[in-house]
């Protein structure tokens, strides 16, 4: 019997520290994460990346066990190479690097975005997708064209979960039950009534969001309405700004697939605007399951494993982060 | 006044609907803006009312600063339809693939001449994609004005060609830089050397506030 080959894919574009196995034919068997939680304010990028070398051995012990495999199994490493925080990155390549290089088999380094979109195809069974990717770092509607994943429409400035995060804390939000901040603006937001006019700022395929998270704050500030009519209010208008330009990309591109995926995904709201694009215009619509929603080491151990079976692997001298990798600067030779 | 027959549905685009109709015995385009269902109701009033009234008049706004765009009928606010003249044609769209280098070149000087008409005079298209660009004969004509606005601002009209940029790119990406390259040739024409060069330079800013920008890196 032919041995079983397995990549071990490691994230740390963020405030989360993952590692994951994936098998070469797409079976994901282990995915543990690690996130770190500032005790205020968002991701300082020096304290997230003490976080990741602290439980990094923990991560990886965790995800081996969970998928019951030896070091000695694993054939590739895959690692975060970007887009993201340039010191969380840092840790996770120096982890990826180190193990390649003690246990001598190939590194592989990962387009973060590009993983976000492959597990949320390999789990979600599409083919070829239009690809909304949101979650705090990340806001993008994309589709593969001649070679590489396109992206037709995105935020100017600001990602959406950024923008929900920091008005969350604005607003006085706070995490709980292990809920992220998100979660809990959602929850605001389904006990909002009335509808206050925010800016919708859509130009042509791309959209803006920092005007409206200034407006939306400085509403709070004047303390005239109530907070969940004002995450109601922010909620209706950054999506419909979404589900707006993820139409045109559909009327643009003709594909019969559309994919949600990334840490925003989980919102319901979001879940419903763009089910209801989907079906206006005869496509079908997948959401990535939760536990590959927020950032994870399974999704780089499965583009891992996609990028080394088409050829591709990162020299230790060549592997250097980037910190602003665009997805259209990635050659998906894997695909079709 | 309605005096429009819808015949056919030419394209279902993502905002509006676009049918062949007759008005008044002539060949006309009727553009339909239909509600969103996943939109809050009251934004979704608000959205259709303002791009219909603002399309229309843009589209007159248009003529003035000498660039063609269809001719208005008739406006309906009730229904947020616009009944216009049909535009005999073909898209740049469809078209920018199977030109020669040199024909390409020339299109792109013309919309570039188009777009710079259209920013001299204080007009944001809002929209600028190879689909909304028709070749009618020799001349180009801009549609659908539904996402522009009446402005004279340097980060208006930046973030106007850097939508047409981006277009570019993601549709015709072979040969997107050569297009845009003769895009600004063209623009040059019309707005001047020295007020190009402020716009270039602001397309790179706005470039640079986007995420993941490589040359964000280099700012000073």
């Amino acid at each position: 019997m032919k041995e079983k080959a397995y990549c071990l894919g490691i994230e740390s574009t963020a405030d989360d520290f993952g590692v994951g196995v994936a098998t070469f034919t797409g079976e994901i068997l282990a995915n543990v994460t690690d996130s770190y939680i500032p005790e205020q304010g968002g991701i300082h990028p020096r304290e997230a990346a003490r976080h990741h070398a602290e439980v990094a051995q923990k991560v990886l012990c965790r995800a081996l066990d969970e998928a019951a495999i030896s070091p000695a199994e694993v054939k590739v490493v895959a690692f975060s190479q970007g887009p993201g925080l340039g010191p969380c990155l840092r840790t996770g390549a120096t982890v990826a690097r180190t193990l390649a290089a003690y246990m001598k088999i190939p590194l592989v380094g990962v387009n973060h975005s590009v993983a976000h979109i492959e597990i949320g195809k390999l789990a979600t069974k599409t083919k070829d997708p239009v690809t909304v990717y949101v979650s705090g770092g990340n806001t993008i509607v994309a589709a593969f064209d001649s070679g590489r994943y396109r992206v037709f429409g995105e935020t100017l400035d600001i990602a959406v979960g950024n923008c929900i995060d920091v008005f969350a804390r604005e607003a006085g939000l706070r995490r709980e039950g292990g809920k992220p901040l998100g979660a809990i603006l959602e929850e605001a937001a389904a006990r909002g009534e009335r509808l206050i006019a925010l800016p919708y700022t859509v130009k042509g395929m791309d959209f803006s969001l920092s005007g409206l998270l200034t407006a939306a704050i400085a509403q709070l500030r004047k303390s005239e309405c109530r907070v969940e009519d004002l995450c109601y209010s922010l909620q209706e208008h950054v999506f419909s700004m979404i589900a707006e330009v993820t139409e045109r990309a559909i009327a643009h591109v003709e594909k019969h697939e559309l994919l949600l995926t990334g840490g925003v995904a989980s919102n319901m709201r979001l879940q419903t605007m763009l089910r209801a694009v989907a079906e206006e215009h005869g496509v079908k619509f997948k959401v990535v399951p939760k536990e590959y929603a927020m950032d994870n080491g399974a999704m780089i151990a499965w583009a891992g494993v996609l990028a080394y079976m088409s050829g591709i692997v990162t020299l230790i001298e060549e592997s250097i982060v980037k910190p602003k990798w665009r997805v259209e600067e990635v050659d998906a030779l894997w695909v079709r | 006044m309605g005096q429009v027959t819808p015949l056919a549905l030419l394209k279902k685009g993502a905002e509006a609907r676009i049918y062949l109709a007759c008005w008044h015995g002539k060949k006309a385009v009727l553009k339909k803006r239909v509600p969103k269902i996943y939109r809050h109701r009251q934004l979704d009033e608000t959205i259709r009312s303002y791009r219909t009234i603002h399309e229309a008049l843009l589209i007159h706004e248009a003529k003035k600063a000498g660039v063609r765009a269809p001719q208005i009928y008739h406006v309906n606010l009730k229904d947020t339809t616009i009944v216009m003249e049909f535009i005999e044609g073909q898209q740049a769209k469809t078209m920018l693939a199977s030109l020669k280098r040199e024909q390409r070149k020339e299109l792109c000087l013309k919309i570039g001449q188009a777009i710079g008409r259209l920013h001299a005079y204080g007009i944001v298209h809002g929209d600028l994609t190879t689909s909304n660009i028709i070749l009618n004969g020799e001349e180009i004509v801009l549609v659908d004005f539904g996402l522009g606005s009446k402005s004279l601002q340097l980060e208006d009209r930046g973030v106007d060609l850097h939508l047409m940029k981006r277009a570019l790119q993601s549709t015709h990406y072979q040969f997107a830089k050569e297009c845009f390259e003769n895009i600004i040739s063209g623009y040059t024409e019309v707005m001047g050397k020295n007020d190009t060069e402020k716009v270039v330079e602001k397309i790179a800013e706005i470039e640079r506030r986007g995420r993941y920008v490589a040359e964000r890196k280099q700012r000073v």
